[in-house]
């Protein structure tokens, strides 16, 4: 097992630790703190993938986030992910990596067809050919499109691990560990501010890893290590390696991903796998850096082709050499750097440079050790199909569109050079327009719309000198006008190498025979031809170039390919950059996984669980539980194999011949308080309120300033200034606002004060013929006749010792109370309830027999009270005052809800008194008639009358109270079904309501 | 995410306050008479301006106090927020 292309001694990998991984089945090995990358590189593997679009050989590109080709499927920790990049991805032991979008092998893929057949997939080929005709698109073309153009595959399987968010505040937020951002933190945390210093890759110190550079005597790689070490040991400073901040919010929030233990072998059942970072800074550090731009040219897209920096990293950070026969091809003088570097490894390197013949450091230092340079030259097309065997170069005339000599050299790879693109995408994201600077051919930050200072080659200032210095200015500056504190710090001494002027020259020519593609978008697919077509077809706003033919639009973000794209249109259309502009930036930088974005906040965490006191209870007596909102509420109680349908009927059958229980403490209950207390509640409700005895409760209902009900329930004066309100369970939120919002905003002259104290009482209902019968054996001091505690009425007394409410109300429309009493002593309520209640008969009943009670009597509840009735629609007029004004009332009058044939509730029962009508049905005349069908109005409520023995539904329809008699189709097209209807009254049992009075 | 100042509580997250729309609409007065085209206004009628904007906000999370903030609704800037009972020019 050797691993051809690994130096001995290079690197910053850990070499006593072996880590065998798989790839495409292959066993293989590498070692700790390797990427997948440069450890498949090591073992001289190159061919990782296959292209988008036509299904080309690809292999690596970069050696790190720019990376636009190396996407695996990945599996490690018994998990499976897609689209990994494998120039990111550390290697753990046990990892398996496989190629994606090939099939069946990346070494055979029957996809490549397309490459054969490019001439058929010019730019917006989909748009063009998958129009016509419309039926074939979710039958044909969709399946094809997305069978051929599948990235990874997403797992099905439940995601096992943690992920986590937090929230943190800092004075000075560092995105990025180079020169300039440790000066920037070093800066600010001297001067005592709260610093974040958030670094992408595993290590620390961003180009001061890879480049031959010095700072007071020490190496670059030295002196970030030293800074590092003394910022790790400052309180104030949070130093965070594996972390991207990847969005730049409004009002400074930023959000950054932090990989935690991917890298680990081992980790705690409690360690999360990954974290995301809402970070509120209140000055924010830009120190991004700038990714390497390729040179263009044909089949640029062959495995063994790199920017010329990976290439030097993986020699630097891996002790991996790319290939053992390089040509460098440049248009500047950091690729240099790199043939030095294998130059330094005994690898000799051949020099294309697109410039003319000159001198500078880096080019005599090259001279000097020997290198074969050859100016004015470039790479025409590469050779070879999965691995670069040769390259056709050639010597460019003066104008640089065409050669004056052509030949064909041999190399295992290609290292190339465009010159440098700033980082620019958090800056764009903050607001910050950006501007081109001529001097770098590259946009870079205008003027800030945030708190945030781009810094060192982020800011497109390329020498350490000048990034160090405005890290440790603005580091120090930013930071001064926070803390009060200002500490000198001595600016260091640098040593680098000073590069020439770059060559503005990105795109090769072609020769006439020549025809190759010339890939500008690596991860899309995108050629020079693309682009050239999209123009010849007429689009001019780059936005539009970008859409038609995906430039820039892959996972990668155009990182490498937007700015060559940009050359390519201002060329073309004789433009200069600026004029032909730059597409937006937008977050995520790179992307990150679904479970980071979701945190905690999945299964049983993904919204708050309420339980009232009796929950345990309700448990343990086999209730099977509904959701209303974030509470449970007991449904029903199962006894043996009963059904939902049997167990309701049952429990509601209980109801109206004996007596049963409810947990009703999910009601909304507010408590009102103060002076006006009687006043406001006139104003909040449709009805009276100034005169209601103390002692006495009433129902009220309440409209929406647009005259459409809101909630409805009972308030009940308990002293003369204190009120209990309660409300819906769904509504009992948003009624509080709106109570606070006219008592803060509308009538703050009124002296009240509203809480909520919906948390702090437990309730139950007893309702049933029987109620009264069981109450006086709960409380044997209390005289519950009905003069004493008549309908409506309300005490307080002991409850075996425990403080209770009792209120005479009814929502059943049996003979009913309610009790009321402290949460803590909900539970024992509810089993003395239990225990007392034997002899009447008493049951346990949940929401379903509720709703059967509460339907068969006609009372409206959530789904007549739906956000679109008046209280006339509902039958409830006669609570709306005409004398006093109150919260809607003005909107009442309008003509809509006067004309004679406004919808109205009314009861349905089926002809055959027998087929249940699924609620939402639409009412109709004819259920054979013509499409669109009129519809006369819907089901809202349906239920099986306990009362009757047959189905009975609510409907609110148009002109209702005239169409009682008549028949009806009820439809359900989502059931399948049909029913013969006739409208009834609403009130189906006790129309004169004598039971709650009894 | 807003970063809004509650006048009472401090500097917190847009996720601890809920939107209550234009904080310039006046209801007209209880039990006073008003023509059906001034209450409609009131009702229906709001403008959907581009830049600032002063609007109401509830620290629903929080004191549960209603509060104005003036915001650019094209930026999100925000300039100046206040209790209901004091003016924003
Ligand atoms: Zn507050």
């Amino acid at each position: 097992m050797s691993q051809p292309f690994r130096l001995n001694k290079e690197g910053l990998i850990n070499r006593n630790k072996k880590i065998s991984f798989t790839f495409n089945g292959k066993k293989l090995f590498g070692y700790e703190g390797d990427t997948i990358a440069s450890a498949l590189i090591a073992n001289g593997i190159h061919l990782v993938g296959r292209s988008f679009k036509y299904h080309r050989p690809r292999g690596f590109f970069g050696a790190g986030v720019e990376e636009p080709n190396a996407k695996l499927q990945v599996e490690f920790n018994g998990h499976s992910e897609p689209n990994v990049n494998a120039t990111e991805m550390e290697l753990v032991e046990g990892l398996s990596a496989t190629s994606q979008n090939c099939w069946p092998s990346v070494n055979f893929d029957v996809g490549a067809i397309n490459n054969f057949l490019k001439m058929f997939f010019p730019a917006g080929f989909y748009y063009k050919t998958f129009m016509w005709p419309k039926s074939f698109w979710y039958k044909i073309y969709e399946p094809f499109i997305r069978k051929a153009a599948g990235l990874g595959v997403a797992s099905i399987e439940k995601d096992k691990e943690r992920y986590e968010h937090k929230f943190e505040y800092c004075d000075l937020l560092v995105t990025g560990s180079g020169p300039s951002g440790l000066a920037s933190a070093y800066a600010a945390a001297k001067n005592g501010a709260k610093v974040i210093l958030a670094e992408d890759k595993p290590r620390f110190g961003g180009t001061l890893l890879t480049d031959d550079v010095s700072i007071d005597n020490l190496s670059g790689k030295d002196w970030a290590e030293k800074i590092i070490s003394e910022l790790k040991s400052m309180p104030n400073v949070t130093v965070k390696n594996r972390s991207q901040v990847f969005g730049y919010y409004d009002h400074n929030m930023l959000v950054m991903f932090e990989r935690v233990s991917d890298h680990l072998e081992k980790k705690s059942k409690f360690t999360p796998r990954q974290r995301l970072w809402y970070i509120r800074a209140k000055e924010t550090i830009l120190s991004t850096g700038s990714i390497e731009r390729p040179i263009v040219f044909g089949n640029n897209d062959t495995p063994g082709i790199f920017l010329s920096a990976a290439a030097k990293e993986y020699m630097k950070v891996y002790g991996v050499l790319v290939g053992k026969k390089p040509l460098i091809f440049t248009n500047n003088d950091s690729a240099y750097e790199t043939a030095l570097e294998f130059k330094k490894n005994n690898v000799e390197p051949i020099i294309l440079d697109t410039r003319e013949e000159h001198s500078s450091e880096l080019i005599d230092e090259a001279k000097s050790k020997g290198i074969d340079i050859r100016f004015s030259h470039g790479v025409i097309v590469a050779n070879g199909y999965k691995k670069v065997k040769s390259a056709k170069i050639g010597k460019l005339n003066k104008d640089k569109n065409s050669f004056e000599k052509i030949e064909t050299v041999d190399c295992d790879c290609i290292c190339v050079s465009g010159f440098w693109t700033p980082s620019v995408h958090l800056a764009s994201q903050s607001g910050n327009k950006l501007k081109y600077e001529e001097k770098i051919d590259a946009f870079i930050p205008d003027k800030k719309k945030q708190h945030e200072t781009s810094v060192g080659a982020a800011n497109g200032s390329f020498t350490l000198e000048e990034s160090l210095k405005h890290g440790f200015e603005n580091g120090s500056n930013l930071s001064a006008k926070i803390t009060d504190t200002k500490t000198e710090i001595a600016i260091p001494n640098v040593n680098e190498k000073k590069y020439g002027a770059h060559d503005k020259f990105w795109c090769m020519p072609l020769p006439k025979n020549e025809n190759s593609k010339r890939f500008v978008d690596f991860q899309n697919d995108v050629s020079v031809s693309d682009i050239e077509i999209a123009l010849r077809e007429g689009y001019r706003s780059i936005e539009h170039v970008k859409r038609y033919t995906t430039l820039g639009m892959a996972t990668d973000q155009g990182r490498t390919s937007n700015l060559n794209g940009l050359q390519l249109v201002s060329n073309i259309e004789n433009k200069i950059v600026p004029e032909v502009g730059h597409t937006t930036f937008r977050p995520p930088f790179t992307p990150i996984t679904i479970g980071t974005i979701v945190g905690r906040e999945v299964g049983m965490e993904y919204m708050p669980t309420r339980k009232t006191p009796m929950h345990e209870w309700h448990e343990k007596n086999n209730a099977v539980f509904v959701d209303a909102g974030a509470w449970k509420r007991p449904r029903y109680y199962k006894q043996g194999s009963e059904t939902l349908f049997e167990a309701s009927k049952r429990e509601a059958k209980n109801v109206r011949e004996n007596v049963g229980i409810c947990d009703v403490t999910t009601l909304g209950k507010i408590d009102i308080k103060g002076p006006d207390a009687a006043e406001f509640l006139n104003r909040v409700y449709t009805n009276a309120w100034m005169k209601l005895p103390v002692g006495k409760a009433r129902y009220g209902l309440m409209l929406r300033e647009d005259g459409i009900v809101m909630d409805d329930g009972t308030t009940t004066r308990i002293s003369e200034n204190h009120y209990h309100m309660t409300t819906t369970t769904a509504q009992a939120a948003n009624v509080l606002s709106h109570l606070e919002y006219y008592l803060q905003i509308v009538w703050p002259e009124l002296n009240v004060n509203v809480v909520s104290t919906t948390e702090q009482w437990a309730g139950a209902a007893i309702a049933g013929p029987k109620s009264r019968d069981m109450l006086s054996k709960l409380y044997t001091d209390l005289d519950v006749s009905n003069d004493a505690l008549p309908f409506m009425g309300y005490k307080e007394a002991e409850f075996f010792g425990v403080p209770s409410r009792i209120f005479r109300i009814s929502f059943s429309g049996e003979l009913a109370y309610e009790i009321n009493v402290k949460s803590d002593h909900g539970i024992f309520m509810w089993e003395k309830m239990m225990e007392v209640g034997k002899e009447f008969g008493n049951q346990p009943y949940g929401t379903e027999a509720l709703s059967t009670l509460r339907i068969e009597m006609g009372h409206v509840a959530g789904p007549e009270l739906d956000g679109r009735t008046i209280p006339s629609d509902v039958s409830l007029n006669g609570l709306v005052s005409k004398k006093k004004d109150f919260i809607g009332k003005n909107s009442l009058g309008r003509e809509a809800f006067n004309v004679e044939s406004r919808q109205k509730i009314v009861g349905l029962i089926p002809i055959d008194r027998k087929s249940s009508i699924p609620e939402g049905s639409h009412i109709v005349q004819d259920q054979n008639a013509k499409l669109p069908n009129p519809k006369l109005g819907h089901v809202s409520s349906s239920c099986w009358s306990v009362e009757n023995n047959n189905p009975f539904s609510l409907a609110i329809m148009k002109d209702g109270k005239n169409m009682i008699g008549k028949k009806f189709f009820a439809v359900s097209p989502l059931k399948n079904k049909s029913i013969e209807v006739e409208v009834i009254s609403s009130h189906y049992v006790d129309p004169e309501g004598k039971r709650v009075r009894s | 995410m807003l970063y809004i100042k509650c006048p009472y509580c401090g500097l917190r997250a847009q996720k601890e306050f809920s939107y209550g729309g234009d904080a310039t609409v006046k209801r007209p007065n209880i039990n006073e008479e008003v023509s059906s085209e001034d209450w409609d206004n009131f009702v229906y009628m709001r403008k959907s301006p581009r830049g600032k904007h002063i609007e109401l906000w509830q620290h629903i999370a929080g004191c549960r106090q209603w509060i104005k903030v003036q915001r650019d609704t094209a930026t999100h800037e925000i300039f100046q927020t206040a209790k209901v009972t004091e003016e924003i020019r």
